[in-house]
């Protein structure tokens, strides 16, 4: 049970951090383009859902998994949107994505903005302390094991 | 518990072959009176509400299935029951009837114009031929009734849908963090759960459920043994075209009966 790497974007589609555990495969395209592709992939697959889906949606699209992976998806109503890359064991990250957001990611992007007035909005999060900080919180998670099972 | 659809698309991610099984429609019927305080407009040919949302307004989520099945509910009355006993009884099947018609106030906001005055509309204009937007406009064909609910998606955008899935499959194996992955197997999201299966082939078999229907993974093979043995080995079938034969149909619609039963798949069925 592990976890492989975390997005999260902005409404925009800037990506605002990545980080990576246990990756085992490399996209075979640079890194910014992977995160264009992420985006990209993610906006589809939330108007293909909203489309196919036979009543009104409250939540929306919330996960995908394939033979070897599972995507988590979490988006708050500013646009900001997390993603998880998990094997198959975790169930439901849910929770621990909304976690992700209001303690470690709101908590220190506050701070991040009110403490530096001339940091832009929209660029990759370059705060050291938030790096180390949602480090420590995914590894401190029930699900995350250092060496993939 | 139900099975919403079957779509089956074929290696260049064309669809060939689109059923649907079960399709809850949310709508809302209300009388209007001039003016009308929703804000319309036209998207894709249809007449939808871009803006407003009336308090209160009630509508019914009516299930309306391919096979209509009765609901059924056995009453045993005892010979000895006493009067007590007999009117608790009524009063809870009435209670029952109430309660499937579940009633909620749904939020209009995306929805599409179906009918006037109990006249199904043509895309953007009437029944007679007239455009929506102007009739509303004009205050004498007031008070009006008009239902709205979800758009039912037309085939071509069900084919426009189908290759999206192909493509979005593809890159979902692309960006995986894993070696080997495959394609997206399985999409959740908090109304439905969409499975898929790829063939050897680059047959796909996707099945829209419910979340919480269980059984898909044997459904899907099963689809797929009802391909090959109906579809693939009928002579008059080319292969990649769209599937048009019956005992396909008929076999898929008996697998999707069974599956909602959660009962197994017998060697000979």
């Amino acid at each position: 049970m592990t976890v492989h790497n975390l997005y999260i974007f902005d409404r925009n589609g800037s990506c605002l951090h990545y980080g990576e555990w246990n990756r085992k495969k490399q996209a075979g395209i640079s890194k910014e383009e992977e995160f264009k592709l992420m985006y990209g992939m993610l906006f589809s697959i939330r108007s293909f859902c909203s489309k196919m889906s036979p009543l009104d949606m409250k939540d929306g699209f919330l996960t995908f998994q394939t033979s070897k992976y599972k995507l988590h998806y979490y988006e708050t109503a500013t646009g900001i949107k997390i993603i998880m890359n998990t094997d198959l064991g975790v169930p439901n990250a849910k929770d621990i994505l909304h976690q992700i957001y209001s303690t470690v990611s709101m908590g220190l992007y506050v701070e991040y903005i009110v403490k530096n007035p001339l940091c832009v909005l929209g660029e990759q999060l370059s705060s050291d302390l938030f790096s180390t900080r949602l480090d420590l919180y995914i590894r401190a998670l029930p699900f995350f094991s250092p060496r993939a099972a | 518990m139900a099975i919403f659809s079957v779509y089956v698309v074929n290696k260049a991610g064309g669809l060939i072959y689109q059923y649907d099984n079960y399709v809850p429609r949310a709508e809302a019927e209300k009388t209007f009176s001039y003016p009308l305080d929703l804000v319309l407009k036209i998207h894709d040919e249809k007449v939808v509400v871009s803006f407003g949302q009336r308090d209160g307004i009630r509508g019914t989520v009516s299930c309306q299935q391919v096979n209509v099945k009765a609901y059924k509910m056995y009453i045993v009355i005892t010979g000895n029951m006493s009067w007590l006993e007999l009117k608790c009884c009524i009063v809870y099947v009435l209670y029952l009837l109430l309660t499937l018609c579940t009633h909620t106030s749904i939020n209009l906001v995306g929805h599409a114009l179906l009918s006037i005055n109990g006249v199904d509309v043509n895309g953007k204009f009437t029944a007679d031929g007239k455009e929506i937007i102007e009739y509303l406009k004009d205050s004498t064909n007031y008070p009006v009734s008009i239902r709205f609910g979800r758009a039912r998606l037309s085939s071509n955008e069900k084919l426009m849908l189908a290759s999206m899935f192909h493509s979005l499959f593809a890159i979902g194996s692309q960006l995986s963090p894993e070696v080997g992955s495959s394609g997206i197997e399985m999409l959740e999201t908090d109304m439905f759960k969409l499975h898929c299966f790829q063939t050897l082939t680059g047959i796909k078999f996707i099945v829209l459920a419910d979340p919480r229907q269980s059984g898909i993974d044997a459904l899907l093979r099963k689809i797929y043994e009802i391909y090959s043995d109906f579809a693939l080995k009928n002579p008059f079938y080319s292969l990649e075209m769209p599937i048009r034969c019956e005992l396909f149909d008929q076999n898929l619609k008996g697998a999707l009966e069974i599956a909602e039963k959660a009962a197994n798949f017998g060697p000979g069925s």
